[in-house]
C-alpha cells in the first residue's frame, strides 16, 4: 500500500472539486474493494476522497412511480428495504447472492457498480495485464481463464464484471445518475459498463471527475415472476461462474414482457434485445426458454478453461426462467438450488 | 476414578478464547516494540543482482532493511538449520544468500516503528533479478520422478498377478496442492529482554523444537532463548517446522537490540508449506468373488529442489487389504517451489483418497456392494508387517456407520436415486491412520489448598490438549477440574515434541498419569507418617486419590484429606515431574480406523453438488473427551468436503506463481455447504496400546471423507472424476 492523502468531502460539489484538483485521487465509499486493491498495490491513489458521509443514503419514490436510490445506501439496507422487497425483489435477491453479510453492510451502491474485476492477473502486479497496465498483454487469454468471459471479449481482455447487483439492475432497466464539473447526467445502466475493446483499463463510462449520486429504478419491478440464479463453486460467498437475472410479465401462460441478464460471462451485465423479443408473445415453455438462451448466448466463445460456461449459462437461463414462471424464485438463504 | 475422562467436558480454555483473553503470538507486546514486514521474491528461480533499499530507508520511521547482504550472522551449516521434523536435504535459510528458490521467498525484512510504515516501505524496495529457467508443473515434469525412500518390501509379484487377474481396475487420481489456511496468521513477537536474552512468542506446534532451532541458527545457549506459544489459532501441520518469520523476527531483534514483531500476510502464508500435489496411480486386480489378487500403488509427489519431503501415500492398500501380491512406491519430482509440509493426515488423506476411489471402481466392476468388497478383503492383521493390531474395530465401523446412514436402502446402479431435480448418490470409504505415542513429560505441582498446576511444553493447536490434560489430571488426582490449572507451550516446561501425528493425546495423558502416580506415592508416604494417621497401615499400592482425599482402597475405607496430609507434614506443596513410559511392543500394529458414508445431491442440469449427509464411524481407542473429540471429527469432515469439492491451490506455471493466494479465491467450504454430520465413536477397548487405551483423533477424521464423497458423486451421476476437486464444470459434459 502506498502513502496517500485523505480528504473528507463535505458535499457532492466538494467531492467533484477535490477530484478535479488531484487527477490521482479516488473516491472511497465502503472501501471493501478499493482498500483490497490498495493492499495489493493495484490501486495507488495519491488521495482518498471519503464520500461515505455524504447525504446520499435515501431511497425515495420518483414522480413516475419508480425509486431513486442514493449512491451510498449500503447494499444490506437496500436489499432489506421494504419497497425493494415488495416491488423489486429481483434486486434484493441479487444483492443477497453477493459477498457476505459483513461485506454487504459496508458496501455501497456506487461502489458496487464500480467494483473491479476479480481476474487473478489483474490482482497480481508481477504479471502482465492490459487492464492494470495498458499495453503489457493479457495473461488470462492463454493462462488461467476458467472464470473469464465468453461474451463481448476482445484480444486485449477477457475479464468479467463481478457484480451481482448490476445484473439485476441491468434486467430492470435502471438508470445511473452522475454528477460532474459540467453538471448532472443520466446513463442507462446497460450503457454504464463498457466492453473491453482495446481500452480494457476503462471499466465504465464514468468520466474521471465524475461521481455516481444515485441509481433510479423504473416503475416496473417484475415483482411476481422473477428469479436471480447464481451458480458458483460453493453455495455461498463466491463470485458467480454464471448468474442469471430473469424477469417475466405473464398473462396466463403467455409472456408479455421478458428481461434477461447474465452475470459472470462478460465485461458487463449481458442483455440481448433479440433474446427478450423472442420470448415476448410466446408461451412460457422450456423450449422457448432454450431458444431465448441460445439467442442470449449467440456469439459466445471460450478460451481454454471456460468453455463449460456456455452450456452452464444456457441451462441456468432456462432454470431461472422456469423459476420465474412458477413464481418460485431462487432462495438466497436455503442451502440449495431450487 | 473417571469423573472427567470420557465425558463431554467443555474446553477449559473456551472462555479465554471467546472473550479474547487468550493471547496469540502476534498479540504479545513489549516496550519499544517495532514491526517487520517481509519483502518476497516475485520469481521462482534465479539470483538477486541488485537489492536497492535506499528509498525504503528514507521513509520516516523505518529503522532498517535486513537483507542477505547486511544481516547479522546466521548458521552456515545444514545441521544447525534442521529442526526435529526436517526432511532429508538442506533446509531453507531466509535472508541467507542471493539465491531465489521459490516464488514468495522472503528476501528482505523492513523494520519500522509502525507496522503500516514497514508495509509501505516494503513496496519501495527495488529488486533486480537474474532469472533462471524453472519448472513448477508436476504433470509436466512427471517424467523426471525419482524413487524415494525405501519402498515397502513388495509382497509376491504384483505385476504378474495384475496381468493375470480376471477383474482389474487401474487409474491415475490427481490431487492438487492444498494450503492449510489456519485462521491465525503466522506471527512471531521476539522480545529483547533487558539482559539480552530473548523471549519468543511464536505460532508453532512445538516450542522446544523452535527453541532448539533458534539456538542452532543464532548460535545461542539454551538459557538465552525461551519460546512460548500459549494459544495457536489452527495450524494443521503448517506449524510443525519453525517458519521463516520466527527467524526474521529474531534476526531483527538481534540486529536492532529491540523487540520485534513480524506477522505474515495471508498471501505470504502461501509461501510456507502445503500439502503437495500428488498423482496417485492405483491398480487393483481381483477375482470375480472380490478376493484381491494384487494391489499396486505408486504416488508421485511434488517436493522442492532443496529438501525431500515425502509421506506414506502408497503404503495403505498393502497394510489394509488382504492381497497376496502388493507393490507400492513413492516418487518425487523436484520443482522450483518451497518444501511441502505435513497437513492433517499427510499421505493418508491423499493416498487413501485414491485407494478408496479405486476400491469403489473395483466394486462397480465386480458388481459388488462397496462394503461387501471391503469385507471380502478385510484383514485382522496388518498385512505389510504381518502383525496383529492392538485393536481394530473397523468391521464395527462399517456396521454402525451403515446402520446409522441407512446404507441398506441404497440402490446400486448409478443415477438410480433422485430427489426432484437432484440426483442422489451414496458413497462410502474406509479411513485409516496411525496411533503413535511419543516421549512427553509432565510436571504436577500440588498445593495444600487442593489445587494442582500441570505443566508441559506440548502445544494445544486448538485440538483440546489443555482440556484433556486437565481431565486426566483431575481424575488421577481426585480433584475437581476447576482446581486444575494447565500450563502448556513454554520451552522451559517439561519435554514435549511437536504436536502432530495425532500422538499428543496419548502421550500427554500418560505423562500426566505418570506424574500423578508420583504424587500419589508421595502423598501415601506422608499420610502414613502422619501422627495418629488413620492410614498408618496403608499400602501405597492401595492408595487412591478421590474427592480431595487420599483413601485406602482396602477394607477399612479410611481416608484423609490431601490438605491435612500436607499440613501435618509441614509441606505447602508437592511437585513431581515424570516422563511417560510406553512399553516397547514391536509385535503389534497400532492404527485408528473409520468408515465414512456420504450422501450427495447433484443438480442434474447444473452440476451443483451438495453434501447433504455424512456419517463418520470412528474406532480410535478410548475417547478422552466426547465433545472436543466430536469437534475434531466434524472439523475433519468439513475439511474432507473441501478436499473433495473445493480446495485447490492454483498455479500459473508460466510464472511459477500461485494465483489464488487469498481466502476469497482459495475456496474452502462455507456454512451453506455443510449439512448433517453425524459422528459415531465405535467402542474400541485397547488394553495393549497403552494404559489408558488412547489412540488419538486429530487426523483419522479426514481420511476417507473425500473418497466417500467422490464415490457418492459417481453413484449419483455415473461420472467418475479422478481430478480433484470435483467442481461442477467437470460434471457438465
Ligand atoms: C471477499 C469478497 C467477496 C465478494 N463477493 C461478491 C459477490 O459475490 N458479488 C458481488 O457483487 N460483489 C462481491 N464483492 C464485492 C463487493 O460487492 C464490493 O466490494 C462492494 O460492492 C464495493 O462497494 P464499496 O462501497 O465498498 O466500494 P469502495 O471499495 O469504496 O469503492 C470501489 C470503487 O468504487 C468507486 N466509488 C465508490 N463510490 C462511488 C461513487 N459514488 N461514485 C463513483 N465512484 C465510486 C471507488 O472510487 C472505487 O474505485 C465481494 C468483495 C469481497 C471483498
Ligand atoms: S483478462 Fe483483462 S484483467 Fe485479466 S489479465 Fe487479461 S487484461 Fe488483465
Amino acid at each position: 500500500m502506498n502513502n496517500f492523502q485523505y480528504s473528507r468531502a463535505s458535499d457532492v460539489a466538494d467531492a467533484i472539486r477535490l477530484l478535479a484538483a488531484d487527477p490521482g485521487a479516488k473516491l472511497i465509499a465502503g472501501g471493501t474493494n478499493l482498500i483490497d486493491l490498495m493492499k495489493e498495490n493495484v490501486e495507488r491513489p495519491s488521495r482518498l476522497i471519503d464520500i461515505s458521509r455524504l447525504p446520499l443514503r435515501d431511497i425515495e419514490e420518483t414522480a413516475d412511480g419508480g425509486l431513486r436510490i442514493g449512491a451510498l445506501v449500503p447494499n444490506s439496507d437496500l436489499a432489506y428495504h421494504p419497497l425493494i422487497e415488495q416491488r423489486y425483489p429481483l434486486l434484493a435477491s441479487a444483492i443477497l447472492a453477493g459477498a457476505s453479510a459483513q461485506l454487504r453492510n459496508m458496501a455501497s451502491v456506487g461502489g458496487n457498480l464500480m467494483q473491479r474485476t476479480r481476474c487473478a492477473y489483474f490482482y497480481d502486479t508481477t504479471t502482465p495485464c492490459n487492464k492494470r497496465s495498458p499495453g503489457t498483454g493479457c495473461s488470462a487469454r492463454d493462462g488461467l481463464n476458467r472464470n473469464h468471459a465468453i461474451l463481448g471479449t476482445s484480444t486485449s481482455c477477457i475479464a468479467t464484471n463481478p457484480s451481482d447487483m448490476s445484473v439485476a439492475l441491468a434486467a430492470l432497466g435502471a438508470l445511473v445518475h452522475i454528477a460532474g464539473r459540467t453538471g448532472e447526467r443520466t446513463i442507462a445502466l446497460t450503457d454504464f459498463h463498457r466492453l473491453p475493446g482495446d481500452t480494457p483499463h476503462l471499466d465504465t463510462n464514468l468520466g474521471s471527475g465524475e461521481i455516481i449520486t444515485a441509481i433510479e429504478l423504473p416503475p416496473h419491478g417484475f415483482a411476481r415472476n422473477y428469479s436471480y440464479l447464481k451458480i458458483r463453486d460453493r453455495l455461498s460467498y463466491a463470485f458467480a461462474l454464471v448468474s442469471v437475472a430473469a424477469a417475466l410479465e405473464l398473462e396466463g401462460n403467455a409472456i408479455s414482457e421478458a428481461r434477461l441478464a447474465l452475470g459472470g460471462v462478460a465485461h458487463k451485465p449481458w442483455r440481448s434485445p433479440e433474446a427478450e423479443a423472442a420470448l415476448r408473445g410466446q408461451a412460457a415453455t422450456a423450449d422457448h426458454f432454450g431458444r431465448a438462451a441460445d439467442l442470449l448466448l449467440q456469439g459466445a466463445t471460450a478460451r481454454s478453461h471456460n468453455g463449460f460456461k456456455i452450456e452452464l449459462a444456457r441451462r441456468a437461463v432456462v432454470r431461472a426462467l422456469i423459476q420465474a414462471t412458477s413464481a418460485t424464485p431462487q432462495s438466497q438463504v436455503h442451502k440449495k438450488i431450487a | 476414578m473417571n469423573a472427567y475422562v470420557g465425558t463431554p467436558t467443555s474446553r477449559v480454555d473456551g472462555r479465554a478464547k471467546v472473550t479474547g483473553a487468550a493471547k496469540y503470538a502476534g498479540e504479545f507486546t513489549a516496550e519499544g516494540l517495532v514491526h517487520g514486514f517481509v519483502v518476497e521474491a516475485t520469481i521462482p528461480r534465479g539470483r538477486i543482482v541488485r537489492l536497492d533499499t535506499r528509498e525504503a530507508l528514507k521513509v520516516a520511521g523505518v529503522l532498517d532493511v535486513l537483507t542477505h547482504a547486511n544481516r547479522p550472522s546466521l548458521a552456515d551449516n545444514d545441521e544447525a538449520w534442521k529442526d526435529e521434523v526436517a526432511p532429508e536435504g538442506s533446509p531453507f535459510r531466509p535472508l541467507y544468500d542471493d539465491l531465489i528458490r521459490f516464488n514468495g521467498q522472503p528476501i528482505a525484512l523492513v523494520v519500522a516503528e509502525e507496522w503500516e510504515t514497514a508495509k509501505f516501505a516494503a513496496t519501495l524496495v527495488r529488486i533486480d533479478y537474474e532469472q533462471d529457467g524453472f519448472a513448477t508443473d508436476l504433470e509436466g515434469e512427471r517424467g523426471s520422478a525419482r524413487e524415494m525412500d525405501k519402498p515397502h518390501k513388495p509382497r509376491g509379484d504384483a505385476k504378474a498377478a495384475l496381468s493375470a487377474a480376471p477383474v482389474r481396475h487401474e487409474a491415475d487420481y490427481l490431487i492438487p496442492t492444498e494450503h492449510h489456511n489456519p485462521m491465525e496468521l503466522y506471527a512471531t513477537t521476539t522480545v529483547w529482554e533487558s539482559d539480552g536474552k530473548l523471549t519468543v512468542y511464536d505460532k508453532t506446534q512445538g516450542v522446544q523444537n523452535v527453541q532448539k532451532f533458534l539456538c542452532g541458527v543464532f548460535d545461542k545457549k539454551p538459557e538465552e532463548i525461551r519460546v512460548l506459544s500459549p494459544y495457536v489459532g489452527g495450524a494443521f501441520g503448517s506449524g510443525l517446522r519453525p517458519q521463516y518469520q520466527v527467524v526474521l523476527a529474531t534476526l531483527a531483534a538481534l540486529a536492532l537490540k529491540r523487540s520485534v514483531r513480524v506477522v505474515l500476510s495471508r498471501q505470504q502464508m502461501y509461501g510456507l508449506g502445503y500439502r503437495p500435489m500428488t498423482i496417485e496411480h492405483v491398480a487393483l486386480g481381483a477375482r470375480p468373488d472380490g478376493t484381491l489378487d494384487a494391489v499396486s500403488h505408486e504416488a508421485i509427489a511434488v517436493t522442492s529442489r532443496y529438501e525431500d519431503f515425502s509421506r506414506n501415500d502408497a503404503g495403505w492398500a498393502e497394510q489394509l487389504y488382504k492381497s497376496p501380491n502388493s507393490h507400492s512406491s513413492h516418487k518425487l519430482v523436484d520443482l522450483d517451489v518451497s518444501t511441502p509440509c505435513d497437513m492433517r493426515a499427510p499421505g493418508a488423506a491423499t493416498g487413501v483418497l485414491a485407494l478408496e476411489c479405486a476400491m469403489d471402481e473395483l466394486a462397480v466392476a465386480l458388481k459388488l456392494d462397496p462394503i461387501e468388497l471391503r469385507l471380502k478383503c478385510y484383514s485382522d492383521r496388518d498385512q505389510s508387517e504381518d502383525l496383529p493390531y492392538t485393536s481394530k474395530q473397523l468391521r464395527e465401523c462399517y456396521a454402525c456407520g451403515a446402520e446409522a446412514f441407512g446404507w441398506a436402502r441404497r440402490t446400486r446402479a448409478p443415477r438410480s436415486m433422485r430427489d426432484g431435480k437432484e440426483l442422489v448418490g451414496w458413497g462410502m470409504a474406509t479411513g485409516v491412520w496411525e496411533a503413535l505415542q511419543m516421549p512427553v513429560a509432565a510436571r504436577i505441582l500440588l498445593t495444600a489448598n487442593g489445587h494442582a498446576e500441570v505443566s508441559c511444553a506440548a502445544s494445544d493447536i486448538g485440538t483440546g490438549t489443555y482440556t484433556i490434560v486437565a481431565q486426566v489430571a483431575a481424575d488421577a488426582l481426585g480433584l475437581p477440574i476447576e482446581n486444575i490449572t494447565v500450563r502448556l507451550a513454554d520451552s522451559t516446561l517439561p519435554q514435549a515434541p511437536v504436536e502432530g501425528g495425532s500422538w499428543m493425546a496419548a502421550s500427554s495423558a500418560h505423562a500426566v498419569l505418570a506424574a500423578a502416580e508420583e504424587i500419589r506415592q508421595e502423598l501415601a508416604r506422608l499420610a502414613k507418617a502422619m501422627p495418629g494417621s488413620p492410614l498408618a497401615n496403608l499400602d501405597a499400592a492401595d492408595a487412591t486419590l478421590v474427592d480431595g482425599m487420599i483413601a485406602s482402597d482396602g477394607k477399612d475405607g479410611a481416608a484423609v484429606s490431601i490438605a491435612d496430609v500436607l499440613r501435618h507434614s509441614g509441606r505447602e506443596r508437592i511437585e513431581k515431574e515424570k516422563l511417560n513410559q510406553f512399553a516397547e511392543d514391536k509385535s503389534h500394529a497400532r492404527n485408528t480406523h473409520s468408515a465414512v458414508f456420504a450422501e450427495v445431491k447433484v443438480d442434474e442440469e447444473l452440476g451443483v453438488i451438495r453434501v447433504t449427509r455424512v456419517v463418520s464411524a470412528v474406532a480410535a481407542g478410548r475417547i478422552l473427551n466426547t465433545k472436543t473429540g466430536r469437534s475434531q471429527i466434524m472439523g475433519s469432515v468439513v475439511w474432507g468436503i473441501g478436499m473433495a469439492l473445493h480446495e485447490e491451490t492454483v498455479m500459473d506455471h508460466r510464472f511459477g506463481r500461485i494465483m489464488n493466494a487469498n481466502i476469497a479465491e482459495y475456496h474452502i467450504p462455507v456454512n451453506a455447504d455443510i449439512h448433517d454430520i453425524d459422528v459415531i465413536f465405535v467402542d474400541e477397548p485397547d488394553s495393549r496400546i497403552n494404559r489408558m487405551g488412547i489412540k488419538g483423533l486429530g487426523e483419522i477424521g479426514i481420511v476417507g471423507v473425500p473418497a466417500a464423497i467422490a464415490n457418492a458423486v459417481y453413484h449419483a451421476t455415473g461420472k467418475r472424476i479422478r481430478r480433484f476437486p470435483i467442481t461442477l464444470d467437470k460434471l457438465l459434459d
